[in-house]
C-alpha cells in the first residue's frame, strides 16, 4: 500500500500552475491542485483538473509513428524518428536554403526548452524564423 | 501525534496512517505513511492551514486496498465527511482509525467553521467555532431583486472548471449530473447559470458538510459557501439533520428502498395517475 503525491506543472499554458500528481501504488490516479504554490495557491481552471485524463488514456501515442509506403503511420523507435526527421531537415535546408524552415515553439513548455529550441533554429538550422504557438 | 503514527503503523494496527507531510519542497501535501517508510513519518505535520479532504483520497486508496484498516488524520470537517461517507456506503468507519486534531481559533475563524473540533480529540485544544453567517445576514438583507442580480453576477464569473466537484469530499458519484448534456449544455462557458450552480447545490443538500473546500477552490470567488450555509440551515429546519454529525440517524432524502418507502411511492404514483 502506497500513496504519494508528486509535484508537477501543468502542461496547458504559460501560467505554470502547480498540481499533485497522485500516485497510489505506482499509477497515477488522480490530481490535486497543489495549496502551496505560488502561482495558483490551490486552484485550477478546466484544463487543469482534467490535466491527468489523456496521461492515462488509452489512445495516447507512446512511440513516434512514422508514415509508411502505404500511407499508413507505423510505430518507430526515437533513433529512426529523428534520424528522419534530421535527414529532412538537412535536404530541405540544402536544397532551398535555411529560411524555408521555421521553428514554432510552444507555451506549454519551459523557457529554458523554447531557449533551447530558439538556439536550435538560428545556431543549427540558421533562421530567425523562430514562432510561438499562442500567436498562430 | 508522529509517536502515536508510529506505534499504529508499527504494531499493525493499521496498514496506512493518510495525513500531512512536509515534502522537499517545503511544502504541505497529503501523504500515506507507512511501516514500509516508516522513517517519512518524521516529516508529518499537523498544526497547518493547508487542508486536503482525506475522505477524497481514501476512496481512491479503499478502492484498491478494500478491507484494510487505515488510520487517518482528521479535523472537525474531515470527520464530518468521513460520516457522511460511511452512511452512504462508501467508506466503512471500522475499517478507519480516526486521530482527531482540533482545529486553531485562528483556522476555524479563516473557515468560518461553527464546529472547528472532531468528536474525538487526539491533538490541539478545543475552541469555540464561529457560526460564519456575517456574508449570509448581509445578502439576506438584499430585496430580492437584488440578491438575485448579486447571485448572479457572481455565477456568471464561473469558469466551469468543475474545481467545486473535484476538491468536495462528498462528491463520489461515477457518473455526474453536471456532465449531463440534459441538464448541463457541454462546451459552453460560462455554464448556464444559476442552473449548473443550483444543480450541484440541491445534489448536495444533506450531503453537504460545509467544510468550504469548494469555495477555496473556486478561481473566481464565487462564494459558495453562501450557498452551502443556507442549504444546511434549511435541513436543519425542515428535517432536523445535519450532515456529518452522527454515522447513525438516517438521512432524509436518501431512498433506502424498504417496504414502508416503496409503499408510500406507490401510493403517491396512484395518486398522480388518477389525477392524470
Amino acid at each position: 500500500m502506497d500513496y504519494r503525491t508528486v509535484p508537477s506543472v501543468c502542461i496547458y499554458c504559460g501560467c505554470g500552475c502547480g498540481m499533485l500528481l497522485e500516485v497510489l501504488d505506482g499509477k497515477p490516479v488522480g490530481l490535486l491542485a497543489d495549496k502551496g504554490h505560488p502561482v495558483n495557491e490551490g486552484r485550477l481552471c478546466i484544463k487543469g483538473w482534467h490535466a491527468l485524463e489523456h496521461a492515462m488514456h488509452a489512445e495516447r501515442l507512446t512511440t513516434p509513428l512514422i508514415r509508411g509506403k502505404g500511407g499508413s503511420f507505423e510505430e518507430a523507435s526515437w533513433d529512426d524518428a529523428l534520424d528522419l526527421v534530421a535527414g529532412r531537415l538537412s535536404a530541405i535546408k540544402k536544397d532551398s536554403g535555411p529560411d524555408s524552415l521555421a521553428v514554432l515553439t510552444s507555451a506549454k513548455c519551459t523557457n529554458e526548452e523554447n531557449y533551447v529550441l530558439m538556439k536550435f533554429a538560428r545556431a543549427a538550422l540558421g533562421t530567425n524564423n523562430v514562432d510561438h504557438c499562442a500567436r498562430l | 501525534m508522529k509517536e502515536e503514527v508510529r506505534r499504529l503503523l508499527s504494531e499493525k494496527e493499521v496498514a496506512g496512517f493518510l495525513g500531512l507531510r512536509r515534502d522537499e519542497r517545503g511544502a504541505v501535501v497529503p501523504h500515506l505513511f507507512t511501516l514500509e517508510n516508516i522513517d517519512e513519518v518524521e516529516s508529518l505535520v499537523v498544526e497547518e492551514d493547508q487542508r486536503y479532504s482525506p475522505g477524497k483520497i481514501l476512496l481512491k486508496i479503499v478502492a484498491a486496498h478494500p478491507g484494510e484498516k487505515i488510520g487517518v488524520m482528521a479535523r472537525g470537517c474531515d470527520e464530518r465527511a468521513l460520516i457522511e461517507l460511511h452512511k452512504r456506503n462508501q467508506l466503512n468507519l471500522d475499517d478507519i482509525v480516526i486521530l482527531g486534531v482540533a482545529c486553531t481559533r485562528a483556522l476555524a475563524e479563516k473557515c468560518r467553521c461553527p464546529l472547528p473540533f472532531p468528536s474525538k480529540i487526539a491533538h490541539g485544544e478545543k475552541v469555540e467555532g464561529v457560526t460564519g453567517r456575517e456574508e449570509l445576514e448581509a445578502i439576506e438583507k438584499l430585496v430580492e431583486d437584488e440578491r438575485f442580480r448579486s447571485w448572479m453576477e457572481s455565477f456568471s464569473k464561473c469558469l466551469k472548471c468543475q474545481g467545486c466537484r473535484s476538491v468536495c469530499p462528498l462528491c463520489y458519484c461515477p457518473e455526474c449530473g453536471l456532465a449531463e448534456e440534459s441538464i448541463i449544455r457541454h462546451g459552453e462557458v460560462p455554464p448556464e447559470f444559476p442552473v449548473f450552480h443550483l444543480a450541484r447545490a440541491l445534489c448536495l443538500a444533506g450531503r453537504c458538510i460545509d467544510c468550504g473546500a469548494c469555495e477555496e477552490a473556486c478561481p473566481a470567488d464565487i462564494p459558495l459557501r453562501k450557498l452551502s450555509k443556507r442549504m444546511q440551515e434549511i435541513m436543519k429546519e425542515l428535517f432536523d439533520y445535519v450532515p456529518g454529525m452522527s454515522p447513525d440517524d438516517n438521512n432524509p432524502l436518501s431512498f433506502t428502498g424498504d417496504a414502508e418507502a416503496l409503499k408510500r411511492l406507490g401510493g403517491v404514483i396512484a395518486a398522480m395517475k388518477e389525477e392524470g
